[in-house]
Parts: structure tokens; sequence; C-alpha cells
């Protein structure tokens, strides 16, 4: 496949990413679309790495460091969903809501 | 038209549609359902470009821990009835007027690239494979590797501070 068509997939999936995250208010939703957002770079990475591989095949491990970035992108995706989620439930312990509406108290 | 663009499409499909799913759908148990969907997608175009690492860590990771933590947090919530007030038409309309816009930007940003006749390999090549991975990620991308254990550990206290009663 030509690497233009998965550069247009990667835009749109990010795209409908930022639609989400300026248009809903549920704040679980936001953090969804966030990963979503993340997924599309991973996978426009990988796809970036594959090609270079074919472009420039010449050692047997060119284009591996593109799908280690996309490996320690996971990872501090990971951590992040943790410590936001924490974030989260505490928040809604102590105003039972989760629209980032009546979220906006940081900036006081 | 051959089965390696066939199953690319399809996938392409899945996933642009259940992410649409994410974002429009009233309950939050659809939207992490739909975005289930779309990793399982994400996860067929890693094997069909034979990343087998990735397209597995991926499901184990996002689909399997992350997604699970989320849709956890929603039943803990009680928020599986339609909880969110839609009132605000004027908001929803002029953020998807932004995101089309930065959709078009980047799409005319990106058209006319240098690579844009570049070839993806499909089906072949051993670079994404669990060897050549692991290899490197032990080599070259070893202090990374170890300070991600340390990010792990720091973000794991750090979500048992936050998320306890006091």
């Amino acid at each position: 496949m030509p690497v233009n068509y998965y550069i247009t997939l990667a835009l749109c999936l990010f795209a409908i990413g930022v639609v989400g995250v300026l248009t809903r208010r549920n704040a679980i939703i936001v953090f969804m679309c966030i990963e979503l957002m993340l997924n599309a770079v991973n996978l426009l990475l990988v796809a970036f790495s594959k090609m270079h591989h074919i472009a420039k095949g010449a050692a047997a491990v060119t284009g591996t460091d593109g799908q280690l970035f996309v490996f320690f992108i996971m990872v501090v995706a990971a951590a992040e969903v943790s410590v936001g989620l924490a974030i989260i439930v505490m928040m809604y312990r102590n105003v039972h809501s989760i629209n980032i509406n009546f979220l906006n108290r940081l900036k006081h | 038209m051959n089965i390696t663009q066939l199953l690319f499409w399809i996938l392409t499909v899945i996933a642009i549609g259940s992410a649409l799913m994410v974002i429009t759908s009233k309950n939050p148990v659809y939207s992490v359902l739909g975005l289930i969907i779309t990793f399982f997608a994400i996860s067929g175009h890693y094997i069909l470009m034979n990343a087998q690492f990735l397209a597995i860590v991926n499901i184990i990771v996002y689909a399997g821990a992350i997604m699970v933590l989320f849709l956890f947090v929603i039943m803990l919530m009680n928020l599986s009835k339609a909880t969110e007030t839609l009132k605000n038409k004027w908001m929803q309309i002029v953020g998807a007027i932004a995101g089309g816009c930065l959709f078009l930007v980047l799409v005319a940003a990106l058209r006319n690239t240098e690579v844009k006749k570049n070839l993806v390999e499909m089906g072949t090549g051993n670079i994404g494979l669990v060897k050549n991975l692991g290899h490197e990620l032990f080599t070259t991308f070893v202090i990374p590797f170890e300070i991600a254990s340390i990010l792990f550990l720091s973000a794991m206290v750090g979500a048992v501070v936050i998320g306890k009663k006091e």
C-alpha cells in the first residue's frame, strides 16, 4: 500500500479525536479521545517504520526505532491513564459530577 | 484488488466507523466498546504490516487493560444512563468545524510530500518480530526501558495516593 493511505487514515483518526475532545463534556470520553489520538500517531509511526525499511533496507534493523517508539508511547499512555482515572475518581467523589464544565476549578 | 488491500480497506472502515461511534454515542459504555473495536482494527493493521509484537501488545495493554479500567470506572460512577447535558449546540458545531479544518489543513499539507509514492511493506519483513525488537530494546534502548519501569512505579504509587480516602 502507498504510505499516503496510512497518512490519511491516521489523520482521520486524529481529527476524530480532536473533535471528541472539543465537543464532548464528559471527562472520561475526553480521556478516551486522547487515547484515540495517541493510537493514530502509533499507527503512523508503524507505517513509517515499514516504509523506511523497504526504502533503505540495507541493514536488517532499519526501522526498528519507530516500532520501539510506539512501545514507549504505549508505556507512557498506560501510566497516564492510571493517574488520570485516579484524578477523575477523586473529583467525582468531591463534586459528584464528571462534567468538565464543573471541573474547571483548578484555575482558581 | 488482492487480499491485502481488501483487508486494509475493511479494517480502515471498521476503525473509522467505531471511532465515530466513540464520539457520537450518548451512553459512555458504548463509547468504550467503540474504542475497543477501534483498537482491534488498529491491531489488525499492525498484523498486516507484520508488526506482530506491537499488535499483541496493543491488544493486551489497550484493549485488555486500559479499556477494562475505563469500563470499571464508568460502572463505578454509574454513568450508564445519559448524564451529559447536550444543550450547548453551538459548541458542538464549532468543535466539529474546528476539527474538520484541522483535518483539511493536515491533509492539504501532507498531500504532496516527497514520500507520496513510497510503499509500505505489507506482510513481509522481520523487524516487527519479538526477536529483533527485544534485541534492540535490551541493547540500544535499555536506559529508556529502565526509566519506564521507574515511571510505572511512580504512576502506581501516585494513583494509590490520589485515590486514597483521606
